[in-house]
């Protein structure tokens, strides 16, 4: 009994997403191949405990699923499967569950998630929910919104999906870059952005690591000749590497130029740059290779080597040149902060229009500390001030309002 | 699937239907129009009088309160409409991305509601 469950559990974890992609990429029915692979999981437990697990579980949750998909596309005559479709949907599946293997479809299906005819807010919840099976509770959590609400843009994006006919391709060369942009920038998002980049930057510590870090080895994978790729997962592995060092065993938050190197994942950072690595002998540096470098460098101190500011500092302006993010912006004042002085950084802060940055607790952590260097400690209260109230994260705050003193 | 591009233009693209300086827009919506026939996708459709030259009607408690004017006052107007068949929103999006007035105005995708049409017709 237990044992169905948990056999159940592990298949659906390891395939949910290929199946999701398989039966919805020719209906482009998203909703519907999720129900359908819904029913066929309930199906198995009852079952499995009868006749015991069947030799390709994932074959038989295919099978089962194929059949309640052409069930319902028969009984409700969905408006975008012609009989046509329905005919292919049926060959296709024998000749798959039939075969040891069926395709991979799981590439398109993030190209469909993070399409730009899709609000770009819910390309992320897209991914977490159709490729990795994540219910739309535990994704409203990590997004701070109702599950309600949630719920309802996940059925909206898919009800677009399947009545706009978005294709379940991979986009031509011509489009490649931009249109994998967008998955990356997903991607991303689910690691959750806010780690410390620049000093105090706000960890939230609500993304999704694990599962981002999954899905760009998935597409590292499946597209080896994208280096943004394997730098976007660079750059996620060094920040994960850091993560037992980020809090103190009271749970304090302990700043990167603090942080006990021995404390860093070793495994975690060599994947990262072998990643890395990989990326730079194809030439055609980017986003986030340079973001990825930028912590390679860091990592250096892992070796007992100094950090290398200049090369930091000369990082952030080819990425900053690139993609002028806030934190990019922000990360650049810090590294040149170390290199050419506390107002240097200082100089670059005030170039930043104040009304970009009203609401951006890094900006206010940053200065403070670059003010505080500097001796301006009345300047320098009122930035702390401003990133403690800025300040999601309790550790942080109780940091920041130490450093103020 | 069928797609329509609803072509919204502004009012100097609309003078560029007649004006001399507009010879080559009209030069590139010919070819735009060639292209679209001898590709195959094109079902039908056609351009509009400007916004001025419509007439909105609506009907409240059986009466009929005749607008002089389009639906909505915006600054770019409905100019044209066409119909294709393809087999994807990316296929659509890709033609309408090629179309001249998508430079100066706006064009929307949107898919047929077949099933609408296919249940009104007896």
């Amino acid at each position: 009994m237990e044992d169905v469950h948990r056999t159940i559990e592990a298949v659906a974890r390891e395939s949910y997403g290929r199946l999701v992609a398989y039966l919805s990429a020719r209906t482009r029915d998203l909703a519907g191949a999720e129900d359908a692979l819904g029913e066929a999981l309930l199906a198995a437990l009852t079952a499995w405990q009868r006749d015991g697990v069947p030799q390709k579980p994932q074959a038989w949750l295919l099978k089962t699923a194929r059949h309640r998909l052409i069930d319902r596309i028969r009984h409700e005559q969905v408006r975008t499967a012609s009989a046509f479709t329905l005919e292919l949907i049926a060959d296709e599946a024998d000749e798959a569950t039939s075969a040891e293997q069926f395709p991979d479809e799981r590439l398109k299906l993030l190209f469909v998630c993070a399409h730009p005819a899709i609000d770009p807010d819910v390309h992320t919840p897209l991914m977490l929910q159709t490729v990795l099976g994540l219910d739309a509770a535990a994704i409203a959590r990590a997004f701070l919104v109702s599950p309600a609400a949630m719920g309802q843009r996940l059925v909206r994006a898919k009800a677009k999906i399947r009545d706009a006919g978005i294709a379940f391709e991979v986009p031509e060369d011509r489009e490649l870059p931009q249109r994998l942009e967008a998955v990356l920038e997903a991607i991303y998002a689910a690691y959750g952005s806010g780690w410390e980049g620049a000093a105090g930057a706000d960890p939230r510590g609500r993304g999704l690591a694990d599962e981002a870090i999954w899905l760009a080895r998935v597409l590292a994978q499946r597209l080896p000749a994208e280096p943004e790729v394997r730098g976007l997962l660079a750059l996620m592995l060094h920040c994960e590497a850091r993560r037992p060092a980020r809090r103190s065993p009271e749970g304090r938050y302990i700043p990167l130029s603090e942080q006990d190197t021995r404390q860093w994942s070793a495994p975690m950072i060599a994947e990262a740059e072998r990643a890395l690595a990989a990326a730079a002998t194809h030439a055609r540096p980017g986003r986030f290779q340079l973001e990825a470098a930028i912590q390679s460098a860091h990592a250096e101190r892992a070796h007992g080597a100094r950090t290398d500011w200049r090369a930091i500092a000369l990082f952030y302006d080819r990425l900053v040149d690139l993609a002028p993010t806030l934190g990019a912006r922000i990360g650049r004042a810090a590294a040149i902060a170390e290199v050419d002085g506390p107002d240097a950084g200082l100089a670059l802060l005030d170039e930043i229009e104040l009304a970009a940055v009203s609401a951006y607790q890094p900006y206010w952590a940053a200065r403070a500390h670059l003010l505080q260097r500097l001796g301006r400690k009345p300047e320098a209260v009122d930035a702390f001030d401003r990133a403690i109230g800025l300040a999601e994260d309790e550790a942080v705050r109780r940091f920041l309002l130490e450093r103020r003193g | 699937m069928e797609y329509v591009m609803l072509i919204y233009e502004t009012p100097l693209d609309f003078e560029a239907r007649t004006s001399a300086a507009g010879e080559a827009f009209r030069g590139a919506w010919r070819a735009y129009h060639k292209a679209l026939v001898d590709s195959g996708v094109y079902v039908g459709g056609n351009p509009l009088r400007a916004a001025e030259s419509g007439t909105t009607i609506r009907l409240k408690n059986g009466k009929r309160h005749v607008q002089d004017g389009p639906y909505a006052h915006t600054k770019e107007q409905l100019a044209g409409f066409i119909l294709m068949e393809l087999p994807s929103l990316d296929a659509a999006l890709d033609w309408a991305a090629r179309c001249p007035s998508a430079a100066t105005g706006a064009v929307e995708v949107r898919p047929v509601a077949v099933e609408v049409r296919e249940s009104m017709v007896t």
